[in-house]
């Protein structure tokens, strides 16, 4: 294993882990705001890329270009989500939240296979094609371009949660439903636009992913597992955490293929977040 | 603690996620011609493939049912049914599977204890062949499969089973017959192999054939790499292949994994010299279209080609017939997978009306003493013979290679339309 390998190997999993970061991000603000795991997750992270999709087979729109509206819709779906289903099953018990959401998972996924087909879809020559090379280690450019605009989604959203008063609200709403609400913060609009925001996060990175990742009404499932690890990892809830998370598991995921054994990759994964679970059940950076 | 409690339904859930749907059924009908179960994947995964073999099949029991000048086995008659059975009439029952093992089984033993058909034929699916078959073997009646590859199914050594088709033996042997050939041809030599395959049976299985030969053949395997089928990232294998450099790239991967090894190659800039993979996902027309650039040269193997027909007049013939169905909008050509399965149905009902009765041991013998010509055959085969396993001898594979963005066929050399593009060419850099 020459050195060049090596740092190949952490390039690669360096620009995948971004994505996977930003797919977990959506998930962990949702859970950490009102402690609600969304399995539907993975499919809005399909209805965004087949957005994508859509915009460049239709309108030959370059999911670059289309990225403002893939966010909006998503923002929009995410919304409808709360208002539509979760509002209602705030209060129910935990198993029958998590089959309201895994049941919109099915639906949309069948949905999916019902209006679109199952076949395999490709977003031909993107803006941002082919590669660069430096010094011997070759860069994909969407995969960079994703990870770029994943950092950037990042920065945006912790400047938005820290920095401006609606999402200061949403701290406090996060942190004390019942106190937000006294202090005449609307924990509904709160929660709306929580969900709003996750969905948005994913959206932003199924744009991004639909420029190197073939789509398909299962896609969701693939990565979602993996944004499952990272939220875990990251600590339920803090998004920074999920984006270090993210980080290690795009890393492990191909260093372990790179030093082991391809099969093991995933054993690798999700062993160090067995040993993280187990020493930290509240993951590297949760608090509770 | 919550997180742990919601830990734990969330792999439950993971596992759920994994499940399908169930579904629906056929009606029954009194049986009075010569019945045949036709039991194909209509939904699910491999739909598109299930439709279409049907076509074919439908399409043959109407040659059947007339008259017809066609040089299929049995089939060149003035009068109108199976001469052999005093002109009875073929009814087909077709019944979806939908790829799930169980359901495939459930319809196996619904068509033959209720709708009493003579034979069965199916499934595509290895793993769905498997279990229907094993009905039709414990209650003693014909099974005819056209497609299926394991090598297992005929390993069984099932007294009802036969199978037309190669298998992953056969078409992993013919790449690497192909590879020594090659080496004569072009005076070149190959010292290393690398093998990548998805980790369901279908892989393991071609990669172990795989790694079996390569050793038989003195070739050094210098990769051997397993992945998860649906994988989300190639880059490790993908590294380690450009790393190890073999000679010949062999993958073994489903449509989803065969798009991300081109996608992730073609970043990481990795060209073997030679690729050869097995079918699958190589072979699904969505991904010869979505590719198309990024894969020239690359070769599959394949039980069937298109571009024979100008060697062999049926295969024309048949596929003017094939466009004209109208279950196949758009006048598709006729492709690797209904012409396997036409292929098996010809052969069973060949059987049927040579037997001339519809008792099952009558059918078994007839279909052991089969031995219909190479004319009389689509496929590039010497024979349709079966082995005391049901295993069809007379198999042969040919290999394909993209040249201009569509399959031609390289190998056997005897039946090749094209010369072997050889170093695979670089990928064209977007201005």
């Amino acid at each position: 294993m020459t050195a060049e390998v090596l740092l190949q190997g952490i390039v690669s999993g360096l620009l995948m882990g971004l994505v996977y970061a930003l797919i977990a991000a959506g998930l962990s603000l949702i859970f950490g705001l009102m402690e609600i795991v969304n399995f539907a997750h993975g499919e809005f992270l399909m209805v965004a890329m087949f957005t994508s999709y859509w915009a460049w087979a239709l309108w030959r729109l370059d999911p670059l270009v289309s990225l403002p509206l893939t966010v909006c819709l998503l923002f929009v779906l995410g919304a409808a989500t709360y208002w539509g289903l979760i509002r209602w099953i705030l209060d129910a018990p935990m198993l029958a939240q998590i089959f309201a959401t895994f049941g919109l998972a099915v639906f949309l996924r069948s949905a999916a296979q019902a209006l679109w087909g199952v076949d395999f879809l490709v977003v031909k020559s993107p803006l941002a094609e082919g590669r660069i090379s430096v010094g011997g280690l070759f860069l994909g450019l969407p995969q960079l371009v994703a990870s770029v605009g994943s950092l950037a989604a990042f920065a945006g959203l912790h400047w938005f949660i820290s920095r401006t008063e609606t999402g200061l609200a949403l701290q406090a709403t996060a942190q004390d439903r019942q106190a937000a609400s006294l202090m005449g913060i609307d924990t509904q609009r709160m929660f709306a636009l929580g969900w709003g925001i996750g969905a948005a996060c994913v959206g932003v990175a199924g744009a991004l992913l639909s420029m190197f990742f073939y789509v398909f009404p299962e896609v969701g499932a693939t990565f979602s597992l993996l944004a499952y690890v990272a939220v875990a990892l990251g600590g339920f809830g803090n998004v920074p955490g999920t984006l270090v998370a993210g980080v290690v598991v795009g890393l492990v995921e191909v260093l372990g293929g790179l030093l082991i054994a391809p099969a093991l990759k995933y054993a690798v994964v999700f062993a160090i977040y067995l040993v993280v679970v187990l020493w930290r059940p509240q993951g590297l950076f949760g608090r509770f | 603690m919550k997180a742990s409690r919601r830990l734990g339904a969330l792999s439950v859930l993971t596992a759920a996620l994994l499940l399908g749907l169930l579904a629906g059924s056929a009606r029954a009908q009194a049986p009075r011609e010569v019945v045949i179960g036709v039991v194909y994947p209509l939904s699910g995964n491999l739909a598109q493939i299930g439709i279409d073999s049907v076509t074919a099949i439908r399409m043959a029991a109407e040659i059947f049912n007339g008259r017809s000048e066609l040089n299929l086995p049995s089939a060149r008659k003035t009068a109108a049914g199976l001469p052999g059975l005093a002109g009875a009439k073929i009814r087909l029952i077709v019944v979806d599977h939908q790829g799930k093992p169980e359901l495939g089984q459930a319809e196996a033993e619904r068509l033959i204890t209720q709708e009493k058909v003579t034979a069965l034929l199916g499934c595509v699916h290895s793993s769905v062949t498997a279990t229907a078959s094993q009905v039709a073997e414990r209650y003693g009646v014909p099974f005819m499969n056209g497609e299926s590859s394991s090598p297992t199914l005929t390993e069984r050594g099932f007294k009802w089973f036969f199978r037309t088709s190669p298998h992953d033996g056969h078409f992993s042997q013919a790449m690497f017959d192909f590879i020594r050939d090659f080496e004569k041809k072009r005076g070149i030599k190959v010292k290393t192999v690398g093998i990548m395959h998805e980790d369901t049976l279908f892989g393991a299985d071609s990669a172990k054939v795989q790694e079996e030969l390569a050793k038989r053949g003195g070739y050094e395997v210098v990769a051997k790499m397993a992945y998860r089928s649906r994988t989300t990232s190639l880059d490790a294998e993908v590294t380690r292949l450009k790393a190890a450099n073999p000679d010949v790239f062999l993958p073994t991967s489903y449509t989803t994994d065969a798009t991300l090894y081109v996608k992730t190659a073609k970043t990481l800039d990795y060209i073997p010299k030679l690729l050869i993979a097995q079918n699958a996902g190589w072979v699904d027309p969505a991904f010869v279209q979505e590719m198309r650039a990024d894969i020239e040269g690359h070769i599959t193997r394949s039980p069937f080609a298109l571009d024979l027909q100008a060697k062999k007049p049926l295969i024309r013939e048949i596929n003017q017939l094939f466009k004209k169905q109208k279950d196949n909008p758009g006048g598709r050509d006729i492709s690797e997978a209904p012409t396997r399965a036409l292929t098996a149905f010809t052969v069973l009902v060949d059987a049927i009306n040579r037997a001339r009765s519809t008792n099952p041991e009558d059918i078994r013998k007839a279909l052991v003493a089969a031995n219909v010509p190479a004319e009389q055959l689509l496929m590039p085969w010497t024979a349709v013979r079966f082995d005391e396993k049901g295993q069809n001898t007379g198999v042969r594979a040919i290999l394909q290679q993209i040249q201009k963005g569509a399959y031609a066929t390289i190998y056997p050399f005897d039946l090749a339309s094209a010369d072997v593009v050889y170093p695979l060419p670089g990928y064209k850099e977007k201005k």
